[in-house]
Parts: structure tokens; sequence; C-alpha cells
């Protein structure tokens, strides 16, 4: 396959060719990752910077270190404040930093569809780090290379994703990776954080967790954010954690040879109990290794940099 | 003298609908004379409108001139001008200016502006609350004395229901109308785009039907406990025509507008996060742009007006949550109106109903809205073959956020008069005023 994407936006019109593409660059990203020397030359003399207008520690970081073990310059860019509140627009931040040359703009912002805006506006590439309550396409790639990996496959999975749907941009883009490689996929939390709208991705909803998690092969659980309470979409993470939160007891209703993912960071005993998130069950740290491979292969599929792999 | 000759005479509220010559005089209808022969010993300036359509003036109800205050995105001269070249010899103008007009000094500085530089009547909306703010009322009276038409928060809607309820009762007194914008502001609290699968897909903050509809139903349960005149702004959801219509029907002195956007658009425009979808109240859905449809057909709604709201680029050229609500409309409202013909169930005098005779008898706007002996000379000439495309560049109006640009319409505006001068004209040979 021809890769021809300049930007990577959002999955919600990625082919599973493409998908595929991305998965299979990522795997020999991922040899890279277990050499000695972990560093290969492939986007030398290329600049990357992580544009980033809400907090974010692992997605930053992720991308920082896949760029660097490209050669690439990786530069951070942070700003607590975005246009939406006050000061330099979003546009003649990115117009400023554009001026500097860089070949990739990885972009974290607080506004669905802040990417989509930049990408009409920009010469380089971009990525969306995670835009709103819309994408995280490359958080829907490596939950995708994730599960591939614990189960070989994906298609005619049950996937149960269980927590603040309304919210969550992981769950956009993994309505598209997931769902478009045939997986079936429930989501599971309170009504009041499941648009009941969402079946028409093909998915189906629940508000019982025992339903979603009954027979699943996989069960990812979403952060459940503090503030979603205090604007009364639950009455308390008390009673979060006992209707929608992820136990033994419920997890004993999935398969067994279930795993459970998580995209972090965990609230743990409210989501997800301790003892689950440190069990053998649980691929949370692998999703974060993948997460590495699958920016790699991200960066260097737009940086047109040479075959890394050999 | 003028006479406009050849032409297809629309007038609803002066039952009549033949071809005629019409004779303008001294700034009001002189004459009308049936058939396409102007009449003997006629001396004077002679419009063709063979094949056109000769309407009262059309009269917008819900514009925004942002002037005083924010007049970079648009003033009383080009507002009105752009007012003029879709056809509009009147507007009334909205109160969120800064200041706002809350006060008989702003109402008259709009009246006496308008008078001077203004290619169409504007009259005032006053503030219903000072400032905006909701909590105090503002001087009816003494506005209506210095020339302010009505009274509408529009843009900050009244939040309390007992404020709501005061202004109807007080209103009430000195026949004054309140016009709503019937928000649950609390409802739509951080809202971007209409609560459906569109903005569930494109994880845009929802504004659900129900924070127009509550609101709706409550300002019609204040009119009917107050007995106030009541007007419905921009209705954009299947619920709230239902509920005008039942007030209706119960005999509330309540009426409606919506604006083209709501009966041509739906939520399916935000696709790619376009800023110039973004309004408030939000595109709705298919559904309800059937609903409004119905309305516009059956007569519950009254009026077709444009919320014709100036916005310069940069507050549009942004993210879509963080984009300004609204979208110019003056010089698009007659092609889309007309547009409504094409089902076969709107007539060409229900047109100048919702654009003309209505919003005159909603507002009580005298001389305006019909063309019998002595009413204003204020005359709209439309083409309804036209076919045009709407162009950025072309535009009037200070400001360029609209959706319809590149839409090849059909339908416009070849000449609109007011008060016996052209102020407008797209007519071989018929050159508009200075």
């Amino acid at each position: 396959m021809e890769w021809k994407r300049r930007h990577v936006l959002g999955l919600a019109d990625f082919r599973v060719e493409e998908m595929e593409f991305v998965i299979d660059t990522a795997r020999s990203m991922e040899e890279i990752l277990t050499r000695d020397i972990k560093k290969v030359p492939a986007l030398r003399g290329k600049t990357a910077v992580n544009l980033f207008f809400e907090a974010s520690t692992r997605t930053r970081t992720s991308f920082e270190i896949a760029g660097k073990r490209l050669s690439a310059d990786v530069v951070n860019f942070s700003s607590a404040t975005s246009s939406v509140t006050k000061g330099e627009t979003l546009l003649d931040t990115a117009k400023n930093i554009e001026a500097m040359k860089p070949n990739i703009l990885i972009l974290r912002h607080p506004a669905s569809g802040a990417p989509h805006f930049l990408s009409r506006f920009v010469s380089c590439s971009i990525i969306n780090a995670g835009d709103g309550a819309n994408e995280h396409p490359s958080q829907g790639l490596l939950d995708l290379y994730t599960i591939l990996k614990a189960k070989g496959k994906v298609s005619g999975l049950k996937i149960a994703i269980v927590g603040d749907i309304l919210h969550s941009r992981v769950v956009r883009s993994d309505l598209h990776s997931l769902g478009r490689m045939g997986a079936k996929l429930w989501l599971c939390g309170p009504s009041t954080l499941v648009p009941k709208e969402m079946e028409r991705t093909g998915a189906r909803v629940t508000y019982d967790i025992r339903e979603a998690v009954k027979d699943a092969d996989v069960v990812m659980m979403l952060r459940i954010q503090l503030e979603r309470q205090k604007t009364a979409y639950f009455p308390s993470l008390r009673e979060y954690s006992r209707m929608f939160g992820l136990n033994r007891d419920v997890f004993s209703l999935a398969k067994e040879d279930a795993v459970i993912l998580h995209p972090g960071p965990i609230n743990r005993g409210v989501e997800l109990s301790d003892e689950l998130a440190d069990s053998e069950q649980s691929r949370i740290l692998n999703q974060v290794e993948s997460g590495v491979a699958v920016r790699m292969a991200l960066l260097y599929l737009l940086a047109g940099g040479h075959d890394a792999s050999h | 003298m003028l006479l406009i000759k050849g032409g297809r005479v629309i007038d609803p509220a002066g039952r009549r609908d033949e071809a005629g010559c019409l004779v303008l005089e001294n700034g009001t209808v002189k004459d009308f004379v049936p058939g396409d022969q102007s009449p003997k010993g006629f001396e004077g300036r002679v419009i063709d409108a063979s094949g056109k359509w000769v309407v009262p003036g059309l009269i917008d109800m819900h514009v925004h001139l942002r002037d005083p205050g924010y007049e970079w995105k648009e003033d009383i001269r080009t507002g009105t001008r752009a007012a003029a070249a879709g056809g509009f010899s009147s507007i009334a103008c909205m109160a969120n200016t800064k200041p706002v007009n809350d006060h008989p000094e702003v109402t008259r500085y709009i009246r006496e502006k308008a008078e001077r530089e203004g290619a169409a009547a504007v009259f005032p909306v006053a503030a219903v609350t000072r400032g905006l703010e909701g909590k105090e009322m503002a001087d009816f009276a003494e506005l209506a004395e210095a020339g302010a038409v009505a009274f509408s928060d529009d843009g900050r809607p009244v939040a309390s229901s007992l404020m709501m309820r005061r202004a109807l009762e007080y209103a009430k007194a000195f026949g004054l109308l309140i016009l709503s914008h019937s928000e649950d502001a609390e409802l739509c609290h951080g809202g971007a785009a209409h609560e459906g699968w569109t903005a569930h897909r494109l994880g845009l903050p929802g504004i659900p039907s129900a924070a127009e509809e509550v609101a709706i139903a409550r300002d019609i349960l204040l009119a009917r406990q107050t007995g106030g005149k009541l007007h419905i702004q921009h209705i954009s959801t299947k619920m709230g025509v239902d509920l005008l219509r039942m007030a209706k029907r119960a005999g509330l002195s309540v009426t409606g507008e919506t604006a083209p956007h709501y009966f041509t658009l739906t939520d399916a425009s935000l696709e790619g996060y376009d800023t110039n979808a973004k309004m408030n109240p939000p595109l709705r859905g298919e559904e309800d742009r059937m609903a409004i449809l119905e309305g516009l057909i059956d007569g519950t709604i009254d009026a077709i007006a444009t919320d014709h709201a100036p916005h310069d680029d940069y507050v549009k050229r942004c993210e879509f949550i963080a984009a300004a609500n609204g979208i110019i409309g003056l010089e698009t409202a007659l092609p889309l109106s007309l547009g409504l013909l094409a089902g076969g169930k709107v007539t060409p005098g229900r047109i100048v109903e919702l654009l003309s005779a209505n919003p005159a008898q909603i507002l009580a706007l005298s001389g305006k809205g019909s063309l019998r002996k002595g009413a204003d000379a204020d005359v709209t000439i439309i083409d309804p073959e036209a076919e045009w495309e709407y162009r950025a560049a072309e535009v009037r109006s200070k400001s360029r956020n609209s959706p319809f640009f590149g839409w090849k319409l059909q339908g416009r505006a070849a000449a609109t008069i007011r008060g016996g001068r052209v102020t407008h004209s797209l007519l071989a040979g018929v050159a508009a005023d200075a």
C-alpha cells in the first residue's frame, strides 16, 4: 500500500487497509525497541512539535520518545491556556510554530475539531493527539494493536467499553478502529454519560455492566472524572464505583481468557479495582508499550522517512 | 411620481393578486390601476416590472446591526444597504449593542442615524432588562416614546420566570410587545451544537431541543397568565412549533418567527466543523426542519426573520466551540424563502405575508406591509426566475459569515423602493437614488 495521507486527524475516514498498514509498520518499529541501541536515523533532520493545550504526560512523552527513537528532533510546546479561554488564538500559535519549519505538528487541544481546523491553514503535517471529545486516533490504533497482540484477531471479539462514553475521544476512535475491524462493541456507563444514539455506530448500549462484561473477550475501562459528579451526571464516586466499576466479581462474567484495557490514568478503586489493575489479565502497560511503536509508525509514515526496519 | 407597471401586484393585506400598475407619490401609494398599460396622462418616472412581482416592501423583524459599539462587524449604513439589496425596506434591530439599547438615548441614536444614513427604515427593539442582565426592567414606556417598537433580550434570554412574567404584565398596559429569545440557558450550558447524532459523532457538546422547548412553554404560559403580548423568536424545534400551534388554538396573543437557515439546513452542515454552521439556536435535525416547513405552510409560524448576525472573520476562523454564533442573512432570506414555493404548498402570497404583511402587523408598523392606497411607498420588485450565485465578494454587509456562499439561488430582489426612493436596483435602466 502506498501511504498518501498528509495528516492523521482521526480514524473516521481510515480504511481497514490503512489501519493494517500502520499496524504492520508499528510491528517493524517495535523490533527496534527490542534492540540494545534503540535508535535509528530514519527521521534525522526532521522536526516534530508537541503542541499541547491540555495537561498530558503519557501521550506527550510517548510521542516524544517515538520521535527520538527515529532521530527526529522533538520539541515540546505546552500551554495551559488556549484560545477557548484567552490570549493568542490557536491559529496564531500554530502559524508561529509553523514559521519555524517543523515537519509535523502533534496537537492536543480541548476543542473538538481543532486539528481539522488547523489543517486548512498550515502546510506541515498534523497528528491529532486528542481533540476535545472527538478523537484520539493514535490511541485507537494502539488499542487495536494491543488487542491484536493479546488475541491474535479483533473480528468477532466482544469488546466492552465502560465509563464516560459521552465525553470520551478514545471511544470515538476505538469505534472506528475496533468497529471497522469487526469487533462486537458494547458501550456501558450511567445513562447520563452514554447517549443511546451511539448505537448508530453499530455498537450496543447497555447501562448494566454485567450485561456488557458477560462473555467479553476484552473489557476496556475509562477514567471517570470527578468534575462529572459536580455537573450532576451521577451522584457520587462511591455509587459510580459500585454500579459501573470493574472488580473480580463482575470480571468473572467475562471469558476466562479476557483481558483488561484502560487508556489511563487509572483511578484505582473507582472504575477499576486495585487488584485487577495489576492482575495478569491487565494489558494496560502493554497499551503504553504499543503506543510508542504505533506513534513511531505514524511519525515515520507522515514524515516520509526511509525504511527504518533495515 | 413613480409608476411601476407591468408587474404582478401581490398584496395579501390588501387582498390583491393581479397584474396592474402602482402609482407612488409623495412617499405613499397613490393608486392601483389594473392592467399593464400606464394610466393616461401619467408624467414621471416609470419602472417596467414586466414578469416580476410587485409586493409591499419586505420587513425583517430580527436583525443585529451592531451599531452602536461593534461597528467593525456592521453599522447602520452597511446593514441597511445589505437589507435593501436583499429586498428589505424595513428592519427591526436587536438591543444587544454596546451600550445596550436599554435607554431612550440609544434608541434615538439608532433612529436618527438610520434617518440620516439608512437605506431602509430601522425600527429599534429595546432591551427587556437593563444591560440585558435579567435583573431590572428597562423603562418600557420611555423607550417606546423614543421609538422602540418592541422589547427583547435577544442573545441573552430572560432567565428568571418572574422577570418575564412582570415584563409581559407591565408591557401589556402600554400595548407593548415582548419578543422572546426562548432558551433555558442552564440546559444549553456549554453546548455548541444541536444535541443529536451529529454532535455525538463529532464530539461536540450538545444543546438539547428541550432548552428551547422548555422556555417557549414557560413564556407561553406566562403570556396566558398575564394576557401579555408575546412573540417567540427564531423557532428551531419541532416541539417549539407544536407549542406555538397549541397557544394559538387556545386563543392566546402569541406569534412566532423562524429563520431561513432553520428550514434550509440541518445539523448535517456541521460536518468538518464549519463555524458558519454555528448559531444559537443551533441547526437542528431533519425532523425539526420538516416541522418548521409545516408550521410555515399551515400558518402556525407568522414570520420569516433573518437573525442577521454579522461577525468579523477571526471570531469564526477558530475552533468550533470557540466560534461566535450566527450568520448574516439579509441578502439570502428572500431567495431561500422563495425556495418554499418548490413544494407547491406555499403560495407567493404566503411568502409576502411571512416577509412583509405579518411582521408589519406583529410590530404594529403603520403604513407598512401593504400596498393599499395611502400606505407607505415601500415596494419590493421580485424577480422570481433570476438565477444567481451568492458570492462573498458581492456581499454588502461588512461581514462575510455565511454558509451559503457558492449556492446557486433562484429569485431575488430586482429592486427595492423605500418611501418612493429606489434603494436598490438590478433592473436595466433603473438606477438607485443616491
